[in-house]
């Protein structure tokens, strides 16, 4: 660590502020080949932070009643200065943080990023990913409009599914209630501005805390600590500050760009971010006549609808997520970056993605036959990535890795 | 204006292609009727105007639009808070006083009678616009067909079957009725003729509702215009802070072999 | 920074490091670095500034901070109304003609007798502090923190003292107004009561939040 004379000297004696930003930014390696894949973690944390800061302000004036949500929501969108801002931000941003994050990992699919040693930042990944279902589920009934009624309605329902009685009580114990009302709404307000961002916040020091041990994984998937020149630095690293920082800088204000010009132009985006229902006060006695989660939810939704038994249903979609969290364990190749996997892997890796699109497509329309059938197909597909993955990655015939990175 | 939604869509298109390529689709509110697509303009305050007048006359006796405020109103429309006070309002307030313009655009029946005279409550019509789009409202109000088998009411739509609203615009419209042609042994609604006349030829009551509709386009997102604006300016800001910071991106990068 | 100094001190190492810094232009860094600060700094206060904004009176505060009428017809001699104005108390005395006689040729100790600080419009910085000598309008909030202080209009109230000339009486802190609002001397207020902005509609309708001068 370098030495500190002057104030940061006095309060390095006493905190070890210096070290975590040399451990941290200023002298944290980072391999030089990051491509633009390599954006989306940065980004994901960003959006963090605008979430946090809107959802604050938005606090500030929203009500937590069943009686007083929907109309205090409007408040916020017509009475309340750039109330309207706020509240499209806070919206489009919780839409933007899924697609970055769905981007994030696809990446780190892609790349091998969960490979040894960095299974726990997968897992600390996930686990980030989990929570942030929750908290995206939970906002999502404030609002009180008719989507975000019975789309809690019908996700409280899923855990009624459990057999021997116990589901019953689980869903009557969620909604405090006969049916979603006021106590449900208060209660999903406590965790979603409270309890779920503390988890968040503690997960993604844990996640980052876990990266800077094990170092960057890059497109290349080979290890730059394994090639460390004269001063024990990484020849192939760079210090993420200040050439990430910069790089960063640039593709944030790229991903802005993208984001207020949701904001401003298109804050409903054609019913995908904002669904028209929702425009309607929440109404217990009356479902609208297409009910559909929000779009990030929509391939674990149409893995459930896929399955005609109501157990099943739910087991396969809860699966569908528990899954991914034994990715480091399944996959049992020698090779991490997918530039050096066999055919076979990009066959099984490009199916996956593709399922997972037709499902997410399918999770939104109504069910029709057809339909049905592709989501059958699409699960299959999307379960048999793992499947595949395990068995082809134990004898994988892959291409020669480089010395150091391209 | 065609520039505009070219622009528009040109970010639009842009945000699609970065945010996983979703099909965009928007589905029509539950109904099988083919919809009518009026002129939607909300920076034309003169039909915005005119809407505001119908709406407060012949929709607000019965439906609510309690999120928005005529203060509001007056200040998007150009109109003063005289103009509005003297000629928009017409509801009352809890104590029975004629409404003050800063106050919310409340109706003055209330839930309750609503429910009992048409079995619904009448909803509130600030956000229609947004729920059911425009298309819906204006092919709903021009809609209504004659229909002996609803008492009480005579009449039907095409857009909404079994409505509970009476059809309020009448008197202007004149009443119409169904035509009918067989499918399939199936008598199918094909579509409406006039068989009284109303006050206004067809074209004035078409551009009496598609200036509602304008307004109530507006009412349901009142800030749109001003979003639009200083959006422009957002991405302009942003645009340039983009290329400077490409600069600072490449300086920098120069130093990595 | 390290690179810098490993050019120094080993040749070496830098041929085998992936960034170096040899051919640096400082000044044209400095510069894009202060550029892109200074820009990305405005867009950061833009979007600071509308999310505090956010936090200023709505429109619905400000709806209801509307002015308010009062018909002060059904006022008798000696009686006090109260209105609210911005949800604040404001109080509308009717003095009797001794009273008013009383303030104009006061004996009492006032911190600031002539209302030299701006607590009342224009209109109001007189010795009886009102449009009209008989109808005295006040913010009803001491001026020391805020407290609602009481109407005493009886001279010599037991309690208060024989020199009490009728007046206001806060009971947090113990803070003493004469009818007019000023403030008496040796009490934690600071200043007069405030007079909020008012006119007359007509001679028996006041509206509280509306300047009309000193005419009426």
């Amino acid at each position: 660590m370098s030495k500190t004379t002057g104030l940061m000297g006095w309060i390095d004696e006493r905190f070890p502020l210096t070290k975590m930003m040399e451990e941290h930014v200023t002298k944290y390696y980072a391999p030089k080949n990051f491509n633009f894949w390599y954006y989306f973690g940065g980004l994901a944390m960003v959006v963090l932070a605008l979430q946090f800061i809107t959802g604050i302000f938005l606090t500030m004036n929203y009500k937590p009643d069943g009686e007083l949500a929907f109309k205090s929501v409007e408040y916020i969108m017509r009475d309340v200065n750039f109330g309207w801002l706020i509240r499209y931000m806070h919206s489009t941003g919780a839409s933007m943080f899924f697609v970055v994050v769905y981007l994030h990992m696809f990446r780190g699919i892609m790349y091998g990023s969960y490979k040894k040693p960095r299974e726990l930042l997968w897992v600390f990944g996930m686990l980030i990913y989990v929570a942030l279902m929750a908290e995206a589920f939970m906002g999502y009934l404030l609002p009180w409009g008719q989507m975000s009624y019975w789309g809690a309605q019908v996700i409280i329902s899923l855990f009624g599914a459990i057999p021997f009685g116990i589901g019953d009580a689980v869903t009557l114990w969620l909604k405090g209630d006969y049916i979603v009302s006021d106590a449900t709404l208060n209660r999903f307000f406590a965790l979603h501005v409270i309890a779920v961002p503390l988890v968040l916040i503690f997960l993604v020091a844990a996640h980052i805390l876990a990266l800077h041990e094990v170092g960057s994984n890059n497109p290349d998937g080979i290890e730059i600590k394994k090639n460390k020149n004269a001063d024990g630095i990484p020849k192939d690293g760079i210090p993420f500050h200040p050439y990430y920082t910069v790089k960063d800088l640039f593709g944030l204000v790229v991903f802005l760009i993208v984001f207020f010009a949701i904001v401003f132009f298109a804050p409903e985006m054609g019913g995908y971010f904002l669904e028209h229902a929702n425009f309607v006060p929440a109404d217990p006695l009356k479902t609208p006549d297409h009910i559909a989660p929000v779009w990030y939810f929509t391939p674990f939704y149409a893995i459930l609808r896929a399955v005609p038994d109501k157990l099943m249903g739910v087991m396969a979609m809860g699966a569908a997520i528990v899954v991914l969290f034994f990715l480091p364990w399944i996959d049992r190749g020698p090779v991490r970056s997918i530039r050096y996997r066999s055919t076979a892997y990009k066959v099984l890796l490009f199916s996956f993605v593709i399922a997972f699109i037709v499902l997410g497509y399918f999770g939104m329309q109504s069910p029709t036959p057809a339909g049905t059938l592709i989501s059958r197909i699409c699960a299959l597909i999307y379960f048999g990535f793992f499947l595949g993955l395990f068995l082809v990655s134990r004898n994988e015939k892959t291409k020669p890795l480089p010395e150091r990175v391209t | 204006m065609h520039t505009m939604i070219n622009a528009k869509s040109t970010l639009k298109g842009l945000v699609v292609a970065a945010t996983l390529l979703l099909p965009l689709h928007v589905a029509a509110a539950g109904s099988s009727v083919e919809l009518e697509s009026p002129i939607i303009d909300t920076g034309n305050q003169k039909s915005l105007q005119r809407g505001a007048q119908t709406f407060v006359n012949y929709c607000m006796g019965c439906h609510t639009a309690d999120y928005a405020r005529y203060s509001r109103v007056a200040a998007d429309l150009n109109l003063s808070e005289e103009d509005v006070y003297n000629n928009l309002i017409f509801t009352t307030d809890d104590a029975g006083e004629r409404s003050k313009v800063g106050s919310l655009m409340e109706s003055s029946m209330s839930e309750s009678y609503g429910k009992q005279a048409f079995g619904v409550a009448p909803p509130n019509l600030a956000l229609t616009a947004r729920s059911r789009g425009v298309d819906w409202i204006y092919s709903y109000l021009k809609g209504f067909y004659i229909d002996p088998s609803r008492p009480g009411l005579g009449v039907n739509n095409t857009v909404y079957p079994g409505a509970a609203m009476p059809h309020v615009l009448w008197e202007q419209q004149g009443m119409m009725k169904a035509e009918y042609e067989e499918v399939d042994g199936h008598d199918k609604l094909v579509g409406l003729t006039r068989v009284s006349e109303g006050t206004m030829s067809e074209d004035e009551y078409d551009d009496m509702v598609a200036d509602l509709v304008n307004f109530m386009s507006y009412m349901a997102d009142p800030i749109k215009q001003t979003r639009h604006r200083i959006g422009m300016m957002v991405m302009l800001f942003l645009l340039i802070l983009l290329g400077l910071v490409y600069l600072l991106k490449k300086e920098y990068w120069k130093d990595v072999v | 920074m390290s690179a810098k100094k490993q050019t120094e001190n080993s040749p070496a190492a830098a041929v085998e490091n992936s960034f170096n810094q040899d051919n640096v232009d400082p000044s044209r860094r400095r510069l894009l670095v202060g550029g892109a600060s200074v820009l990305g700094g405005a867009g950061a206060a833009a979007m600071g500034v509308s999310m505090l904004a956010s936090m200023s009176p709505s429109a619905r505060a400000k709806a209801a901070g509307a002015p308010v009428e009062a018909d002060i017809s059904k006022l008798a001699e000696g009686q006090m109304m109260t209105v609210e104005w911005r949800g604040k108390p404001v109080w509308i005395v009717r003095r009797t003609a001794a009273a008013v006689e009383l303030l104009k040729n006061t004996t009492l100790a006032l911190r600031d007798p002539d209302s030299a600080v701006e607590q009342q419009p224009a209109y109001a910085q007189n010795a009886v502090r009102s449009i009209k000598d008989e109808y005295l309008v006040l913010i009803g909030l001491c001026t020391h923190l805020g407290c609602s202080p009481a109407y005493r209009p009886e001279v010599a109230a037991a309690d208060l003292g024989a020199d009490w000339e009728g007046g206001f009486f806060c009971a947090c802190h113990g803070s003493k107004f004469d009818l007019a609002g000023r403030v008496l001397t040796g009490v934690p207020a600071p200043t007069n009561l405030e007079v909020p902005p008012y006119s007359y509609i007509d001679d028996s309708n006041i509206i509280v939040g509306v300047d009309g001068g000193a005419a009426a």
